[in-house]
């Protein structure tokens, strides 16, 4: 009968019908989906717990360090460069040596060239590269301070025991934050400033002057003074009342050059308080550069590190770069206990001359290579033009290899004693006061007896100038970041009155416009921010 | 009373009955006879037989035969889809043989697009349509080398020679400069997920070419917006091969074997000009004298111990018939394919069931197919290429000295005896130490229902369920002697393992409605469909890196982490045609579409469209004009958007916690870290607008037939990456709505044939296709000293880049200096053109300089048949394509010759002059690669009846890439992207194929 099939194919359309409809409901909310990966958080499963904070922290301090969350490279924090070129530590070490008399390097990676002449410009990628991680770790620390305010935690019901940590935390990373503004106070001029009352999203960043950024550097150390734990009593690798007065230190050392105003009282000030705090010069000054440099023998001396570690915290940047970089010619890569050398810097005559003695047998802080190097750099491009340095070994003090032999386990000291010693000299020799050369004398004399293993080193009174206290600070600092800063502070960065090799891409060196006292901020950013100016000059 | 039926009645009856008879005897005669295919000789069952003038007809039956009563001075019309009609007179004759040639793009040929099916004559968007009997022959082993240079718009490059790899596929330029630009695929109605399958070289790999009945191409907006937000890039609809209502049973196999050759050799100098060369170097004193004790002493040609002359075959098996009510097809197809670099292989078999059955009275017509992939592969390690250009040719392969602890192969080493890590790798070893396998399975299937509701014949519904499944593992393994990967601490171990696997589940549930009515009072008729769609893709990614250690106490694991990640599609669509007297068409799309990747406030998107075509043909004034078969004017114009871009989350704020391996020890425990990912919270489509005027065109019944077509497209909100203001997210890079890009062109497609006759066939078939395209936006304020964004990276140094994203100027087009010549023509050595004049060569001096892109490009073709021979080839020609050749940049300079640390490198030489240290930037790299390809030259020979069960053989021989005209010094001038980095050679190949049909 008719009737029968029409009732079955009713019956079917209607279910094809209703199975329709049902979906149809089920499945828009199918659009609301999350992420699957466990490994995935949103902000608020991050932020449930004491750890997660800690997490987020030590991101934070892995910034200095890694270059992303897979080791060595391959899920970068910052895009746009190789990402081994995108470490803070290589492009700071980068930005702060190779543009002095410290180091040349012979690649041929487009700005590394401009960077050894100074001759760069806005579009320089390695600038480009530090200038992104600056304020991708500034960025990070807003967020972290942000979620970590009080109100947050006791939205999140934390007890007080928890509270009283996530507090530390949060004094630390507002550190992190000062630490970093103060590395983009001295590297760039008028960059742009946000806080934590800042959003995340499509807005405008406005720039800040040189001075403005000097006052809210120090205000906000001055602030969370009292709320980081004591000098030398928090965990190895975080930062403590020691740090943040050594960073206060560095900015009243260098106050005149950023805002015209001098503060050698208050550089004074904070030099004895880190002083007074108990750190100790390690016995041997090769320790500290080895793989085993964060045995406590040795970070006693240390008021601030970056942890590197080859099996953990695996990365093309930081110490790898320092070590493999430096290895080249016939350096045998055993005695370095790496895999392959990279060969890429040595240093200028310069820095040789600094040295009377280039053994090693008497300063033992000379640390040349020389053999199959020449003193002159006559091809920038070779390695083996100028002499190597073997400071940095991945070797533990006892000749063992690191634990793996393309990652370096050595540590990288910011901050150490000695610079606090010849800081605290320089700010006395400029006119500080709280402080006196009598004073400023023995500390000196301290670092070189421990250089020379005696007392055949130590100077006299009438030894102790300005002068000589720049070319100790190259002895002792050398390749340790603080070159560009020293000389800018000493005015001989970019005048004529103190030239080395292709300074100016001359061979014997040449003065350079005094614009280059400032690196430009990258074009990509004073594009992207019509709020920027492009620094004067470029 | 039996008696009274009177004389009368009974004469008058028989009177009657004689005149009846006399009249059927005279004037109706039955007429049998049996049709078959002019071509084989096939009977074609269903061939409709009417009587002309009439509605009495009747139809072939499974073999061909028909019987119809008809007068003497009648006419017989023969009619079948795809065929030429013809016509007969009965004339007295009882038995009439008809034998139907095929027609040539019959306007009744019914193509497919999307949802639905629309008659080719009844086309308002722009849609080519390529069939079997068209596509490429040979040893094609994915789909879309079927279609390489065959229709005009459509641009395919295989991405290398290696076996079963992908092909790039451009419909008209990109539209997208960061999201993907790839065409959708949809098989079957299944709409494809383009994104890779691990340990797969190309997904579409996993489509027996066998099995393809059709390709129909959708060009412009008019015909694609119907798929919303994944059409931007033009859609390929793919119909897999069905068995047919009523068919008998046939049996068909078909065999290929191959020979693949090296069409051309990387050009590096020979073991004596080498030992010449560093000689007359260190004489003149432009190489140190150390540079002589690195030489050796033999003669190693590095290029022939890593290519192969390598053989393949492929077997297929299809037999399709019809089982009662139920039409099938089974297919089985077994690939074996060797690559030209030594150890490379691609295995594979495929099986394919189609069932059509057609049930309550047809009016539920059901459509299942199924296919089935198992496929494994040995990859070569492509990098034995670049080593082999630049291994010392005075070495040998094998040495005891320095190979002692690196499995017996030379290796350069250091006066450690350790491996000299910056020194090219012995490309043998690598080949033969490295392992890289992988297995993969894939199921690909799908129902759809087809139901003709019974009380309103003109509503149809149609339901497809489409399921996609792969899973594919594999495992890298380098041994722990293998010089590349050599631990040099004693108590360590060295080399690689990779364990890697993915699963992928795709589905999809498509219903639609669709409702026809023909309104003959006011000569209209349209058709309305109305649907919803819901896809869901589901990808589980999984790898385990560790080195290759002898004892859990030496193994390092370096990454062990799982991904899983999906992604839903929610749309509702609908297509409205009007027809206006069979000549005026007008069709409207609409597409809603919603996808979870973007936010709940940007998640929806419309995208309309709207057509118009005129038959003019059909117009009284050219009705009767036989000569022109078809002319139509179409004009379409539609928004259709771009969702690809990459990640299914990107709008949500997230934390990624950090590998093993980067993590951070603070207090002398090491810490994993939480790291805030950028995010943006806006991130919409890309839309991109489309207008396009075609004319259609065919005369003399199609004997010529063509389109000429003008199109224009402007995306606009472009996805692209690009730096954000420092501070503002925690990225630099953000994937955000920014850009405009356009593109325009024109399309020209021909088709002729000459000659048409019973024993000769000769046709010629040309596409020429010219693109432009130009960036208009590319960033939030227009800054006239913001050059563009970096692209093209290159080989050689560190993050270096060629080419440049730039306003006013097409995507990827070449940054470089402008080289200097000598007057013999010859660059000198870091001149370049100071353009901006201030006296010293920077950054500043570099200038847009061409592009990849050709300026036009054609492909054509000629086929030829005369008796039982056939004849084929297809060319392609690309005019204005610029390719900068990064092996020449890279490996050919004379600093390269000798390196500090110990060894000696050999260098490409394809250029008259090298330069003494690297020149990156220079133009004299990037040359006009424009080129004449034959990709496909082939022969074949049927052999009809033969035996008892009239079998047909076709015997074929063919030529694949059989010869390539260019100026181009590099390998091969066909390279996307414009960047030669020495690509894995494409073979020239010669194939013996035999095809049997029972």
């Amino acid at each position: 009968m008719k009737n029968t099939n029409d009732m079955k194919q009713f019956k079917s359309i209607l279910i094809i019908t209703l199975a329709g409809m049902f979906s149809l409901t089920s499945c828009l909310k199918d659009l609301d989906t999350v992420p699957l990966d466990k490994d995935v958080n949103s902000p608020d499963v991050q932020y449930s717990t004491q750890q997660g904070y800690l997490q987020v922290l030590a991101k934070l301090y892995a910034g200095f360090a890694v270059t992303g969350q897979q080791g060595p490279a391959g899920d970068a924090d910052i895009a746009g460069i190789d990402e081994g070129f995108s470490s803070y530590l290589r492009q700071y070490w980068n930005l702060q040596e190779l543009p002095t008399d410290e180091a040349k390097n012979c690649w041929d990676d487009d700005g590394i060239p401009s960077l050894n002449t100074m001759t760069w410009s806005s579009t320089n990628p390695f600038i480009r590269a530090l200038y992104y991680r600056i304020y991708y770790q500034i960025t990070l620390a807003n967020e972290f301070i942000r979620e970590s305010s009080d109100e947050k935690l006791d939205d999140r019901g934390f007890n007080n025991e928890e509270k009283v940590k996530i507090r530390e935390y949060r004094a630390e990373a507002r550190y992190l934050r000062a630490l970093s503004y103060w590395h983009a106070l001295d590297l760039f001029s008028n960059s742009p400033f946000i806080t934590e009352d800042d959003p995340i999203g499509a807005f405008l960043p406005m720039p800040i002057t040189r001075p403005n950024l000097f006052n809210y550097i120090e205000s906000d150390l001055l602030a969370i003074e009292d709320q980081i734990i004591a000098a030398r009593n928090n965990q190895y690798g975080r930062a403590d009342r020691g740090a943040l007065w050594a960073l206060l230190a560095k900015l009243y050392l260098n106050a005149e050059v950023y805002t015209g105003t001098q503060k050698y009282t208050e550089c004074i000030t904070y030099c004895k308080r880190i002083i007074d705090a108990g750190y100790t010069l390690t016995p041997e000054y090769s320790h500290l550069f080895l793989a085993d440099n964060d045995r406590s023998a040795v970070s006693n001396e240390a008021i601030f590190s970056i942890v590197f570690d080859g099996i953990h915290t695996q990365t093309y940047g930081g110490t790898t770069f320092l070590i493999h970089a430096a290895v080249g010619g016939n350096m045998s890569v055993v005695d370095y206990g790496i895999d392959f050398g990279w060969g890429g810097n040595r240093v200028t005559k310069n820095f040789v001359n600094l040295f009377s003695d280039i053994s090693g047998n008497t300063d033992s802080r000379a640390m040349f290579h020389t053999d199959g190097q020449t003193l002159e750099i006559v091809d920038v491009s070779d390695f083996t033009n100028g002499y190597a340095i073997s400071k940095y070994k991945n070797v533990t003090s006892d000749g063992q290899p690191g634990s793996n032999q393309t990652f370096t386990d050595n540590d990288f000291h910011m901050f150490r004693l000695t610079d606090i010693y010849l800081m605290y000299a320089e700010a006395v020799l400029r006119g500080g006061s709280g402080g006196d050369q009598s004073t400023a004398f023995g500390y000196i004399n301290a670092l070189r007896q421990r250089a020379y293993g005696d007392n055949s080193g130590n100077i006299s009174m009438a030894d102790l100038t300005l002068n000589f206290i720049l070319d100790e600070r190259g002895r002792e600092l050398y390749w340790e970041c603080h070159r560009r800063t020293d000389l800018i502070r000493y005015n001989k960065f970019t005048s004529n009155s103190y030239v080395w090799p292709w300074k100016g891409g001359i061979s014997n060196g040449i003065g350079v416009h005094e614009k280059f006292n400032v690196f430009p901020l990258p074009a990509s950013d004073v594009v992207a921010n019509p709020n920027l100016e492009p620094t004067p000059g470029y | 009373m039996k008696q009274k039926f009177s004389t009368l009645k009974r004469v008058s009856y028989f009177l009657l009955l004689m005149l009846f008879t006399t009249t059927v005897w005279a004037q109706e005669i039955t007429v049998t006879g049996r049709v078959t295919s002019a071509a084989d000789g096939e009977p074609l069952i269903g061939v409709t037989v009417v009587i002309k003038g009439t509605t009495i007809g009747t139809s072939t039956d499974f073999n061909g035969n028909y019987s119809i009563k008809t007068k003497s001075a009648s006419i017989l019309l023969f009619s079948y889809v795809g065929y030429e009609s013809q016509e007969f007179s009965v004339d007295g004759k009882s038995v009439i043989n008809v034998s139907l040639a095929e027609a040539f793009e019959s306007l009744e040929e019914v193509v497919v697009i999307g949802y639905g099916q629309v008659k080719r004559e009844d086309l308002t968007g722009s849609v080519s349509t390529i069939s079997a009997k068209d596509f490429n022959k040979g040893n094609i082993t994915t789909p879309m080398e079927l279609l390489m240079g065959r229709t005009s718009g459509v641009q395919i490059t295989t991405n290398s020679g290696a076996p079963g790899a992908g092909a790039i596929i451009r419909i008209r330029g990109g539209s997208s400069l960061s999201a993907s630009n790839d065409p959708l695929v949809v098989i079957d109605g299944i709409p494809i997920d383009n994104e890779g399958i691990n340990g797969i070289r190309n997904p579409l790999s996993t489509i027996n070419p066998n099995d393809i009945e059709s390709f129909t191409v959708l060009k412009d907006a008019s015909a694609t917006a119907i798929y919303g937000s994944r059409a931007s890039n033009g859609v390929i609809i793919i119909t897999t091969k069905k068995g047919r209502k009523g068919s008998e049973f046939s049996l068909s196999y078909n065999t290929n074997l191959t020979l693949n050759t090296i069409a051309k050799k990387p050009s590096v100098f020979t073991a004596d000009e080498f030992r010449n060369l560093v000689e007359t170097r260190v004489a003149n004193g432009l190489t140190p004298a150390s540079a002589l004790n690195a030489l050796g002493t033999e003669s190693t040609n590095w290029i022939d111990k890593v290519f192969e002359n390598a053989m393949s075959h492929e077997h297929n098996l299809s037999a399709t018939g019809s089982y009662k009510i139920l039409p099938y097809r089974v297919s089985l197809n077994y690939t074996n394919q060797n690559g030209i670099l030594k150890t490379d292989n691609m295995n594979r078999i495929i099986g394919a069931l189609s069932l059509t059955p057609s049930l309550l009275d047809d009016n539920l017509k059901l459509n299942v197919t199924m296919n089935g992939t198992k496929m494994t592969n040995h990859f070569a390690d492509g990098g034995a290429i670049g080593n082999a250009v630049s291994f010392d040719p005075t070495k040998p392969v094998f040495d005891n000295v320095t190979g002692t602890n690196y499995g017996g192969y030379y290796t350069w080493v250091e006066a450690s005896g350790f491996p000299n890590g910056l020194a090219p790798r012995n490309p043998v070893a690598l080949l033969d130490m490295r392992s890289d396998e992988s297995d993969a399975q894939k199921f690909l299937g799908n129902i759809q229902a087809n139901y003709r509701l019974p009380f309103i014949p003109e509503l149809t519904a149609n339901l497809n369920l489409g399921y996609d499944y792969s899973k594919s593992e594999g495992s890298i393994f380098v041994p722990r002697n293998a010089s590349w990967a050599y631990e040099t601490v004693a108590g360590r171990d060295g080399g690689e393992r990779i364990d890697y696997d993915q699963q992928k589940k795709n589905q999809l549930l498509d219903f639609y409605l669709n409702y026809t009515k023909e309104l003959s009072n006011i000569f209209s008729k349209f058709d309305v469909m109305a649907g919803h769609s819901w896809q869901h893709f589901w990808k589980r990614d999984y790898s385990y890196n560790t080195n290759d250690f002898q004892s859990e106490s030496t193994k390092i694991v370096n990454y062990d982490k799982a991904f899983p990640t999906e992604l839903y599609l929610i749309s509702f669509f609908g297509r409205f045609n009007y027809t206006l007297k069979d000549r005026y068409l007008f069709t409207f799309t609409l597409r809603n579409d919603g996808t979870s990747r973007f936010a709940p406030e940007n998640r929806w998107g419309l995208f309309p469209s709207y057509a118009l075509a005129w038959k003019i043909n059909e117009e009284s004034f050219l009705k009767d004009v036989k000569a022109i078969s078809e002319l139509k004017l179409r004009l379409g114009y539609g928004v259709t958007g771009q969702q690809d871009v990459g990640g299914h989350y990107l709008y949500l704020p997230n934390y990624v916690y950090s590998q093993p391996d980067a993590q951070y020890i603070l207090g002398g425990v090491p810490i994993t870290t939480a790291r805030p990912g950028g995010y943006d919270r806006n991130i919409k489509w890309e839309e991109t607008t489309t207008k396009n005027i075609g004319l259609d065109f065919g005369f003399a019944n199609n004997r010529i037939s063509g389109s000429v077509e003008y199109y224009l497209r402007e995306t606009k909100d472009l996805l692209n990456r690009i730096p954000i203001p420092a501070g503002t997210n925690f990225t630099n890079y953000l994937f955000t709505n920014i850009g405009n890009l356009e593109n325009k062109g024109i399309e020209v497609q021909l088709v002729g044939r000459p000659i048409v006759s019973k024993d000769l066939y000769w046709e010629v078939s040309l596409n020429v296709t010219h693109n432009e395209n130009k960036i208009t936006k590319l960033t939030a304020v227009d800054d006239p000293t913001f050059l563009g964004v970096e692209t093209g990276g290159i080989s050689g140094g560190v993050g270096n880049h060629i080419q440049l994203h730039s306003i006013g100027y097409p995507s990827s087009t070449f940054f470089v200096y402008e080289q200097i010549y000598d007057s013999e023509g010859l660059p000198i050595e870091g001149l370049y053109v100071d353009r901006d004049g201030d006296g010293a060569i920077t950054e500043a001096d570099r200038y847009w300089f061409k592009n990849p892109a050709p300026d036009v490009f054609f492909g054509f073709g000629s086929r030829l048949e005369y008796k039982k021979f056939d004849f084929s080839f297809v060319a392609r020609v690309n005019l204005g394509n610029y390719v900068y050749n990064n092996v020449s940049s890279n490996s050919g300079v004379y600093s390269d010759l000798w390196h500090t640390t110990g060894f000696l490198r050999n260098l490409n030489n394809a250029y008259d002059f090298n330069f003494n240290s690297y020149q990156y930037f220079s133009n004299y790299y990037i040359e006009n690669a424009s080129f004449l390809k034959v990709d496909n030259i082939s022969l074949g020979y049927n052999f009809d009846n033969i035996g008892i069960k009239k079998m047909n053989f076709r015997v074929s021989a063919i030529v694949q890439n059989a010869f390539v005209i260019t100026k181009y010094r590099g390998l091969d001038p066909e390279i996307f992207g414009g960047i030669d980095n020495n690509i894995y050679p494409r073979p020239r190949t010669f194939i013996f194929g035999l095809t049997v049909n029972f």
